[in-house]
């Protein structure tokens, strides 16, 4: 076991498997010559040449475009977008055309294709660079939805991603590169579409993932040095969603909050919510509650910015709401 | 629009039902498909689900009225929408007709309702009875209001309602310690841990009250037990039973059923009587007028074979139904029994579930039963008593032998069918109960 960043892992990913898989190539802004806005692919380009590392025009359609177009023809394209929030440019390829054409072709196309994408605030980087709307895009049947919180998930999921024959937006967010974790020595894969249960804990059900996991942890370290043990569940993917770990954590702890960094309304945690009233209703023992970032423009003040963000105190608070 | 929601037929038999429980109040909303109200017939207790979504506007019957069927019982609409269908009574009628009636003080006419001053500030919502002046007004005066919204329902969380249903936990003396008062989990935990707050009697304060002068005690049948009375009674007085019992060598047909049982999961395990219902079945389709009723002067023979059960629910029976049982697989049997069963124990059964039985049968075989009858279920023609199937000494070829006999008596009205006739199904029966592989050709 190494502890490494999650910018190593997800660059030791990459290259593992471009060194594996000859198909695979990475397009996007900045990701050769300068080594990726956030330092994931540096290096990439002098060991794999402009062939492989594509560095493209500042035009998000026309890099989700071409993916598309290789990944029906063949290809294992990785699309970076700078960031989440220009994914907005490439919406209809985004949503409308890769989930969809394996589907309206009949079977005849496939599109392996994965678009990394960078989200979350935190940076002060200002309302229309910061958002967190992961959500809209686990709403589409089609495109698989994958957000890890750990450097190990990173690296494991990243691989499957790549091996996978459907178009996967696999979210990474700004703040957690410089995070450490243990990593399996040697090749590994995590399958897709798998919650797992991160800390084990009897009092509370603590649903999150991504940033909300970094979070979580935290403010269960505080919880139990109160004597509150909560058991944290990771999503790692928002579609397919697994329930499985998730409603079994429920029916032992009987009592939940959902942790997200997006918005509250129409959110992850609005789904986790109905989804544990439809399948555990008689182990429901107090309301569940959301944890989520305050409904405005997230604003570049950094004390109005983290005024507006999930805090680990804001957890802290709702697991104590919830044991009332 | 309004719609006017009426008293539901739920079975072919029935003629009235009695309103329980209204579940949704007077301007709550409700959508399509909700509980309404719960309803008890002769039969089951049932759920009367909503045919429109909207606002509750009206309720035209209280809580333990008797209605009939087709009867107008609510009235859904939108919010502030004016109610224009008059219930069937058509109160304006008793209003303006009848004045001479012992009260006629507390009718004033719609449109002169005088504010109530005086004693007006309990009155909670004075938009209402304006807003629906054609409804009974003089039910809503002061006095009425109270008793729907005295007690609300208990606040419990889902898991505490359940674990105290599980355990026969009376939540109303349960202390609620979570916010506002709400019933949480360690709250039921806590009265569990304490007999007195259980409604059920502790196995040690049984123990002591032997000893104690038992006084009478009163029980209130409920409406099944009436209508088990009621149905029963009219059954062995106006149907002249006769009574015709076999015993059947079921040595076989337990082998078969270990045998099939071998192959088939616990949940879906065959029961003996899944077999007889099946034979059943089969048999009556040679006898036609044993599936059949009489109505003056005409036998009516059923054109489909469906077979009732028998199944014990808290206070009494009921039968359930199993649909053209003769065309169907002994598995298929098998679970549909398990189903309706199960509802009916949990008094959730669907009308369906009981209605249009041909024929009846009773099985105590569980209760290790030589031989019993049953009582007629009309407007059928016979019901068969089945009971326990029992190894005993058996006399074949000379010789005695433990072998599987299982006795079974049918009861028959003789105004449909004579002893010749019934002796002959209980023969025939015994063709597919001593072969059993004849079921599956």
């Amino acid at each position: 076991m190494a502890k490494i960043t999650m910018r190593e892992a997800i660059s030791q990913a990459l290259m593992e498997e471009m060194d594996r898989d000859p198909a695979v190539f990475i397009m996007g802004e900045e990701v050769g010559v300068w080594g990726g806005t956030y330092a994931v692919t540096k290096g990439f380009y002098d060991k794999y040449g402009p062939d492989r590392i594509k560095d493209t025009p500042i035009a998000e359609n026309a890099i989700i475009g071409g993916a598309i177009g290789a990944a029906m023809v063949g290809q294992r394209p990785v699309a970076e977008l700078m960031t989440i929030n220009f994914a907005f440019s490439a919406m209809d390829y985004i949503v409308n055309q890769a989930p969809k054409l394996h589907y309206m072709f009949g079977g005849q196309f496939k599109v392996p294709m994965v678009i990394r994408a960078v989200g979350g605030g935190g940076r002060q980087l200002g309302a229309t660079h910061s958002q967190t709307p992961d959500a809209i895009f686990a709403h589409f049947p089609g495109l698989k939805v994958v957000s890890p919180g750990t450097p190990e998930d990173a690296k494991g999921l990243l691989k499957s991603a790549i091996r996978s024959d459907d178009p996967i937006l696999f979210i990474e967010h700004a703040t957690m590169y410089q995070v450490r974790g243990d990593v399996p020595d040697g090749e590994y894969l995590i399958p897709i579409g798998q919650s797992k249960v991160q800390r084990e804990g009897k009092d509370l059900t603590i649903v999150t993932y991504c940033k909300g996991l970094e979070l979580s942890m935290k403010a269960a370290e505080d919880l139990a040095k109160e004597g509150i043990e909560a058991e944290i569940v990771d999503l790692r993917t928002l579609r397919p969603l697994d329930m499985g770990p998730v409603l079994e954590s429920f029916k032992k702890t009987n009592r939940a909050i959902v942790v997200e960094e997006g918005w509250k309304s129409y959110g992850v945690g609005s789904e986790i919510v109905s989804r544990i009233y439809e399948e555990a209703f008689d182990y429901v023992d107090a309301p569940l509650i959301r944890v989520a970032q305050k409904e405005v423009p997230l604003p570049y003040n950094r004390t109005l910015e983290q005024a507006a963000l999930p805090q680990v105190s804001d957890i802290i608070a709702a697991a104590k709401e919830v044991l009332k | 629009m309004a719609e006017t929601i009426n008293m539901p037929k739920l079975g072919f038999d029935m003629a009235e039902g009695t309103l329980v429980r209204w579940v949704k109040q007077v301007g709550e909303n409700i959508n399509k498909g909700d509980v309404l109200a719960e309803i008890e017939t002769d039969k089951a207790t049932v759920e009367v689900e909503s045919p429109a979504g909207g606002v509750v506007l009206q309720h035209m019957v209280e809580q333990g009225t008797v209605v009939p069927v087709n009867a107008p019982i609510a009235v859904v609409g939108q919010a502030g929408e004016k109610v224009d269908a008059a219930p069937a009574q058509a109160p304006a009628k008793v209003e303006t007709q009848k004045p001479a009636d012992e009260k006629p003080a507390p009718q004033p006419k719609p449109e002169e309702v005088p504010a109530p001053s005086g004693q007006a500030a309990p009155s909670p919502a004075p938009s209402q009875p304006a807003a629906t002046p054609s409804a009974p007004v003089a039910d809503t005066h002061q006095g009425t209001q109270a008793p729907a919204e005295a007690t609300g329902p208990i606040k419990a969380s889902p898991l505490a309602k359940k674990i105290a249903k599980d355990n026969q936990v009376d939540l109303s003396r349960v202390h609620g310690t979570g916010p506002g008062g709400r019933v949480v989990r360690k709250d039921v935990e806590a009265a569990l841990s304490q007999p007195s707050a259980v409604s059920r009697p502790s196995s040690s304060a049984a123990y002591a009250q032997v000893n104690v002068t038992q006084e009478d005690q009163v029980i209130q049948t409920t409406k099944l037990r009436q209508a088990i009375g009621r149905r029963l009674v009219e059954s062995k007085t106006t149907i002249p039973h006769f009574y015709v019992t076999h015993e059947y060598k079921m040595d076989v047909l337990m082998a078969m059923r270990k045998q099939a049982n071998e192959y088939l999961p616990d949940s879906e395990k065959l029961s003996v009587n899944d077999f007889i219902l099946k034979a059943v079945a089969l048999t009556l389709r040679q006898f036609p007028n044993l599936n059949a009723t009489i109505k003056g002067n005409e036998v009516i023979q059923f054109g489909h074979v469906n077979v009732g059960v028998a199944v014990t629910v808290p206070g009494g029976l009921m039968t359930v139904v199993v649909k053209d049982t003769d065309q169907k697989m002994l598995r298929q049997i098998s679970a549909e029994v398990k189903t309706m069963a199960g509802r009916a124990r949990e008094g959730k059964v669907k009308p369906d579930d009981v209605d249009g039985s041909t024929f009846s049968t009773s099985n105590l075989g569980m209760y290790d039963v030589e031989d019993f009858i049953a009582i007629i279920n009309p407007p059928e023609a016979a019901i068969l008593a089945i009971s326990s199937a029992r190894e005993v000494p058996v006399v074949e070829g000379g010789q005695v032998k433990p072998g599987w006999r299982m006795k079974a008596t049918i009861s028959v009205d003789h105004r449909v069918s004579d002893g010749a006739e019934a002796a002959q199904f209980m023969q025939k029966l015994a063709e597919f109960l001593e072969n059993p592989v004849r079921m599956l050709v």
